[in-house]
C-alpha cells in the first residue's frame, strides 16, 4: 500500500504517527509521575514527628490562683511542626480539651482559664498535617491565690517614696514656714479674666471638661471652679456651665451653692446655672459652641481633660473675641489650646491650680512632695541614661549591671 | 472632562493663593472665613475627581499587621469599638481593615465598644463586611458583638478578671455560656490579641493601663489623628503598633492589597482620602508661608 | 455629717483600690467598688435627662429667647427616646436588639446622628487651618524652629513627602521627610510629651492622696481647712 504513496507522504504519516505515540507516552509518564508524587506525598503525610518532653506545669504566682503556667522541651522536629496544642484535663479525668494553640519554637504557654483550688494535669500536643503525637501527661498543678504579689515589690517601693515626701511634707508644712511657690500666669491671670467680664456686664463660661467625677482632671477643674465661683458671687455675674456628664453636674451645683452662701448670697444661686447637655462628644460640642455665638461671653474657662474638641471650643471662644484660659493634663491637646488661648495651664499646673490659689500650708506642702518626686525622676533618669550609654558603648561591667538593676527597678512584671 | 475641571479647580486654588500671596505683602492678615473656603475645596477637589495616592507601610502600621498575619488561624482577637460617628469617617477604615484581615486569616472575632456609640458602629461593621463578604463566617461561632456596657476603664477592670460579671448576654440577647466563640473564654487574658479603635476617653491609653499592661495581653490599635502624638511613648513596649489617622489606615489597606488578591476590590477609604489630606496639607503649609509674609510687612511697615 | 461621710468613703474606696494593686485577694474588691460606681453613674443619666427636660420646658413655657432651639431639642430626645425604649419599626420585636437593621433607632442613628456627628468632627480641619495660620509665626529663634517643624511634619504626613526627598540616597534616609517628620515625633516630641507625663503622674499622685486624706475638698462644696 505504502507504494502507492509518494515517500514524502510516507514520512509526513510516520511523523503524524509518531507524535501521536509520543503524546500518549509522554501523557502516560506524566501520570504515573503523578502517581510518584502522590506516593511521596501519602508518604510525608504519614510521617510522625517525635513529642514534645518534659511537660511542666505549675502554678503562676501572684495571683487569685487565676492561672497555671506550662513549660515544655520543644520536640526535636519543631522546625517541621505545624503548632503545638496544649491539652487540659482535671485530675483523674481521661478526657483531655484544647485550651490553646502555639507555633513552632514556643515552649511555654499561660493558661488562664483555671479556677482556683481545683487539680489539672496537661499534655501538649505537636500536629503536623492534622496527625497530632500527644506527649506525656506533666505532674499535677493546683493554681492558688497568694497573700502578696511580690513581683510589684518596686512599684510598691517607688510609690511609698513619693508617697512618703508628700505626706511628710503635707504635715511638715502645718508647721507654718513659708514655701516658695513659683508663679503660674494662666492662674494670676483668673481674677483679670472675671474682672474683665464684670466691666462688660457679660457672663462667663465654665467648661470643666468632658470625662467624668472619677478623673481626676475633672476633680481639679471643679475645684478651680470653686474659686472662681466665690469670686463670681461676690461681683454677682452670671456663670454658665454646661456639662457633659451628669455626675459632674451634681457635683458642680453643689460647690456653685456653697459658693453662693459663702458669699451671703444664697438666694442668687440658681440649679439653671450648671446645665447638663449630652455624653456625645460632638453633640456636647455643638450645643456649647452655640451657646458662646449667641450669648457671647466675656470669659472663657476651659478646665479638665478634653479630646479631639478642645480645638473646635478653643477657636469658637477666639473669634467671639473672649479672653481664654485653658488648662488640660492631656498632652496631645495642649499646642491647640496653646495655639487659640490667651492662658494655658500645662499638665500639673492644672492640678497644681487649686493649692496654688488655696495659699494653704498642707496643701502647698503637697505641691512640695510632687517636687521631692520629680527630683527623684531626674536622678534615676540621668543615671539610667548614664549607665546604659557606658554599658552599650564600652560594655564596663559596674555600668552593664547598673543598667540592668535600673531596668528591673522600672519595670513591672506580671 | 474631568482632567479639565481638574486642572481648573486646582487653578483656582493656586490663582487664589498666590493673589493673597500679593495681598500679604502690605502687611495685610487673611480672614478667617477665606482660609475656611479654601479649605473646603482642597478637600472636596479630590473628592470629586476621585485622586488617590500609593501608600507603603511604616514599621508602626507592619508591626500589627505582622501580629494579625503571624498568629495561628482561630486565635482569639479582640476589636474595641471606641469611637462615635463623628470620628468614624477617620477611624472605620482602621476597624473595618482590622475585621477584614482578621476573618480572611480564620481568627475567632470579639467585638465590643467602651463607647455607647461603638455598639451600633460594630454591628454596623458585621452587617457591612461580615455577612456580604465572609458568608461562611457563623455569628457566635467565628465573631461575636458582645457590646457597649457603661462605666469606662471600669469595664476593663472587671472583664480583665472576668467577662461574665460584666456581660451575660451578646447584642442580641443570646447567654454567652450557650455560645461555642465562649468556650474557655474567661476573660480578657484569653485573648491573643487586642485592637482598640478609637481617639478619646477611654480609648487606647486606658486599654493599655487597665488592660494590657496589668495583664499582659498583646495590644495594638487606630486613634485619630489628634490623639495619636499622646500614643507614641507607649510604643513598641505596650503597643505593637499603631495606626495613626487616615495616613495609619491605607497603609493598612495598601499592605493588605499587596498581600491578599481577595482584596485587590475591597473599598480603601483610608486610600481615598489620602488625597485629600495632601492637598489640605499643602494649602495650610501656603497659609503658614501667608501668615509670615504678612507678619514680616506689617512689622517693617511699624518700623 | 454631710461632709464627713464623703470623705471616710473616697478614703475607704481609694485605700482599697491602692491595696488591690499590691494584694490579689483585694482585687475582687477593687472590681466591686468599680462596679459599683458604674451604677450609680447609669443612675445618673435619669438626673441629666431629668435637667435636660426641666430646661428646656421651662424654656419653652416661658417663651424665653430662642425657645425654638428647646423644642427641636425635646423632640429629638423625645423621639430618640421612644425609638430605643419600645423599638418602633424594629424588625424583631421589641425583644430584638435595640439597634437591630432597619430598626427606627438605627435609622436614625445611621441617617442623622452620625452625619451631624461627622460635620462637627469635621470642623477641626478647618480650625486647625485657622489656628495653624495664626500661631505658626516666625517670631524669634523658639517659633522658628516650631514652624520648620511643623512644616516637616505636615509635608511628611502625606505622599508628597517622600516623591519631594525620593533623591535622597538612602544612607542618609533619616533626611527624607518622612522619616524626619517620624523622627520629630517620636524623638523631640516624645521627650517633652514624657517629661509632662511624668510632671502629671506626680501630680494625679498628689492630688489623689490629698483626696484620700481629706485635704483636698473644694470638690465637695467645702473650703478646705
Amino acid at each position: 500500500m505504502l507504494s502507492y504513496l509518494k515517500p514524502s507522504q510516507v514520512i509526513s504519516i510516520f511523523l503524524f504517527l509518531f507524535i501521536i505515540l509520543f503524546s500518549f507516552a509522554s501523557l502516560a509518564i506524566s501520570q504515573d509521575t503523578e502517581t510518584i508524587e502522590e506516593i511521596i506525598a501519602d508518604s510525608v503525610n504519614i510521617f510522625i514527628p517525635t513529642t514534645a518532653t518534659d511537660v511542666v506545669a505549675v502554678d503562676h504566682v501572684y495571683d487569685c490562683g487565676e492561672a497555671v503556667d506550662v513549660s515544655w522541651t520543644l520536640s526535636t522536629d519543631d522546625e517541621k511542626i505545624g503548632e503545638y496544642k496544649i491539652l487540659r484535663a482535671g485530675e483523674g479525668s481521661p478526657d483531655f480539651v484544647q485550651v490553646g494553640v502555639v507555633l513552632p519554637g514556643n515552649f511555654s504557654f499561660i493558661d488562664k482559664s483555671v479556677e482556683s483550688g481545683q487539680s489539672y494535669i496537661y499534655k501538649i500536643a505537636a500536629v503536623y498535617n492534622g496527625n497530632a503525637v500527644e506527649s506525656e501527661p506533666s505532674n499535677i498543678v493546683i493554681p492558688d491565690t497568694e497573700p502578696v504579689n511580690w513581683n510589684l515589690l518596686n512599684l510598691f517601693l517607688i510609690g511609698l517614696l513619693i508617697a512618703g515626701a508628700v505626706i511628710y511634707l503635707i504635715s511638715h508644712a502645718k508647721s507654718g514656714k513659708k514655701l516658695f511657690i513659683r508663679k503660674i500666669a494662666g492662674l494670676e491671670a483668673i481674677d483679670e479674666a472675671i474682672g474683665r467680664a464684670t466691666e462688660m456686664g457679660r457672663p462667663i463660661l465654665f467648661i470643666p471638661g468632658i470625662n467624668d467625677m472619677d478623673d481626676v482632671q475633672t476633680i481639679a477643674g471643679i475645684t478651680l471652679l470653686g474659686r472662681v465661683a466665690k469670686v463670681v458671687a461676690d461681683y454677682d455675674i452670671k456663670i454658665n456651665m454646661p456639662v457633659a456628664r451628669s455626675l459632674v453636674m451634681t457635683t458642680a451645683r453643689e460647690t456653685i451653692r456653697e459658693a453662693y452662701i459663702g458669699a451671703g448670697r444664697p438666694d442668687a444661686y440658681s440649679d439653671d446655672m450648671v446645665r447638663y447637655i449630652t455624653d456625645e462628644q460632638f453633640g456636647y460640642v455643638a450645643a456649647v459652641d452655640g451657646i458662646m455665638v449667641r450669648e457671647k461671653p466675656a470669659t472663657c474657662f476651659y478646665l479638665g481633660a478634653f479630646f479631639a474638641e478642645s480645638l473646635i471650643l478653643a477657636e469658637t471662644g477666639n473669634s467671639i473675641g473672649a479672653i481664654q484660659i485653658a488648662g488640660t493634663a492631656m498632652p496631645a491637646q495642649l499646642p491647640f489650646f496653646v495655639a487659640a488661648c490667651d492662658y494655658t495651664l500645662i499638665g500639673e499646673e492644672l492640678i497644681a491650680a487649686s493649692d496654688y490659689l488655696s495659699g494653704e500650708p498642707r496643701q502647698l506642702g503637697s505641691l512640695k512632695g510632687q517636687d521631692v518626686g520629680k527630683l527623684l525622676a531626674m536622678i534615676a533618669l540621668i543615671i539610667g541614661v548614664l549607665s546604659i550609654t557606658i554599658a552599650d558603648a564600652w560594655g564596663v561591667d559596674f555600668f552593664v549591671w547598673l543598667s540592668d538593676k535600673m531596668d528591673a527597678m522600672f519595670t513591672i512584671q506580671n | 472632562m474631568s482632567d479639565i475641571g481638574l486642572i481648573l479647580s486646582i487653578g483656582v486654588i493656586v490663582v487664589g493663593l498666590l493673589w493673597l500671596t500679593i495681598r500679604s505683602l502690605t502687611g495685610r492678615e487673611v480672614e478667617r472665613r477665606i482660609i475656611f473656603l479654601f479649605i473646603g475645596i482642597s478637600v472636596a477637589i479630590p473628592l470629586l475627581f476621585n485622586i488617590t495616592v500609593s501608600e507603603k507601610a511604616t514599621p508602626i502600621v507592619k508591626g500589627i499587621y505582622d501580629k494579625v498575619e503571624n498568629l495561628p488561624s482561630g486565635s482569639k482577637i479582640l476589636i474595641s469599638f471606641d469611637y462615635g460617628p463623628s470620628m468614624a469617617p477617620e477611624v472605620e477604615p482602621m476597624s473595618d481593615a482590622f475585621l477584614r484581615h482578621a476573618l480572611a486569616k480564620g481568627h475567632k472575632v470579639f467585638i465590643m465598644g467602651l463607647w455607647a456609640t461603638g455598639q451600633s458602629l460594630g454591628a454596623a461593621a458585621v452587617d457591612k463586611i461580615v455577612k456580604p463578604e465572609f458568608p461562611d463566617k457563623v455569628d457566635g461561632v467565628d465573631y461575636i458583638n458582645i457590646g457597649y456596657k457603661a462605666g469606662n476603664q471600669g469595664v476593663l477592670n472587671v472583664i480583665i478578671t472576668d467577662f461574665r460579671k460584666m456581660y451575660a448576654t451578646d447584642v442580641n440577647g443570646v447567654d454567652l455560656d450557650s455560645v461555642e466563640i465562649f468556650e474557655n473564654i474567661r476573660s480578657l487574658k484569653d485573648m491573643d490579641l487586642i485592637l482598640c479603635v478609637g481617639g478619646g476617653f477611654p480609648g487606647i491609653k486606658e486599654w493599655v493601663l487597665f488592660a494590657a499592661d496589668p495583664g499582659n495581653i498583646p495590644l495594638a490599635g487606630g486613634s485619630a489623628a489628634v490623639a495619636t502624638p499622646l500614643l507614641y511613648p507607649y510604643y513598641p513596649k505596650q503597643l505593637i503598633g499603631l495606626l495613626g489617622g487616615i495616613k495609619g489606615a491605607a497603609e493598612y489597606e495598601s499592605e493588605m492589597k499587596k498581600n491578599y488578591p481577595r482584596f485587590a476590590d475591597m473599598p480603601t477609604p483610608g486610600l481615598n482620602m489620602m488625597g485629600p489630606q495632601t492637598l489640605a496639607h499643602m494649602v495650610v503649609m501656603a497659609f503658614i508661608v501667608i501668615g509670615n509674609l504678612s507678619f514680616f510687612f506689617a512689622k517693617r511697615r511699624k518700623k | 455629717m454631710k461632709r464627713q461621710v464623703p470623705v471616710l468613703i473616697t478614703f475607704i474606696v481609694g485605700t482599697v483600690l491602692i491595696l488591690s494593686v499590691f494584694f490579689p485577694p483585694a482585687e475582687r474588691l477593687g472590681e466591686d467598688f468599680s462596679i459599683f460606681f458604674d451604677i450609680i453613674a447609669v443612675f445618673a443619666f435619669f438626673l441629666g435627662g431629668g435637667n435636660l427636660l426641666r430646661i428646656h420646658f421651662g424654656k419653652v413655657y416661658q417663651k424665653r429667647e430662642d425657645w425654638g432651639f428647646s423644642i427641636v431639642t425635646l423632640c429629638g430626645f423625645a423621639i430618640m427616646m421612644m425609638a430605643g425604649l419600645f423599638k418602633l419599626w424594629n424588625p424583631g420585636g421589641i425583644a430584638a436588639d435595640v439597634a437591630a437593621p432597619g430598626s427606627l433607632f438605627q435609622l436614625m442613628y445611621d441617617w442623622i446622628f452620625n452625619p451631624l456627628g461627622a460635620s462637627m468632627y469635621s470642623l477641626l480641619a478647618f480650625y486647625v487651618a485657622s489656628a495653624s495660620y495664626r500661631a505658626f509665626r516666625a517670631k524669634n529663634i523658639d517659633a522658628t524652629i516650631l514652624l520648620i517643624a511643623a512644616f516637616v511634619i505636615l509635608l511628611g504626613r502625606t505622599p508628597l513627602g517622600m516623591y519631594v526627598t525620593s533623591w535622597v540616597p538612602e544612607s542618609f534616609s533619616i533626611l527624607q521627610i518622612p522619616n524626619l517628620a517620624i523622627w520629630i515625633m517620636v524623638s523631640p516630641n516624645l521627650a517633652g510629651q514624657r517629661a509632662i507625663m511624668i510632671g502629671i503622674a506626680l501630680g494625679v499622685v498628689s492630688m489623689s492622696l490629698r483626696l484620700i486624706l481629706g485635704v483636698e475638698r473644694t470638690y465637695l462644696g467645702v473650703d478646705n481647712e
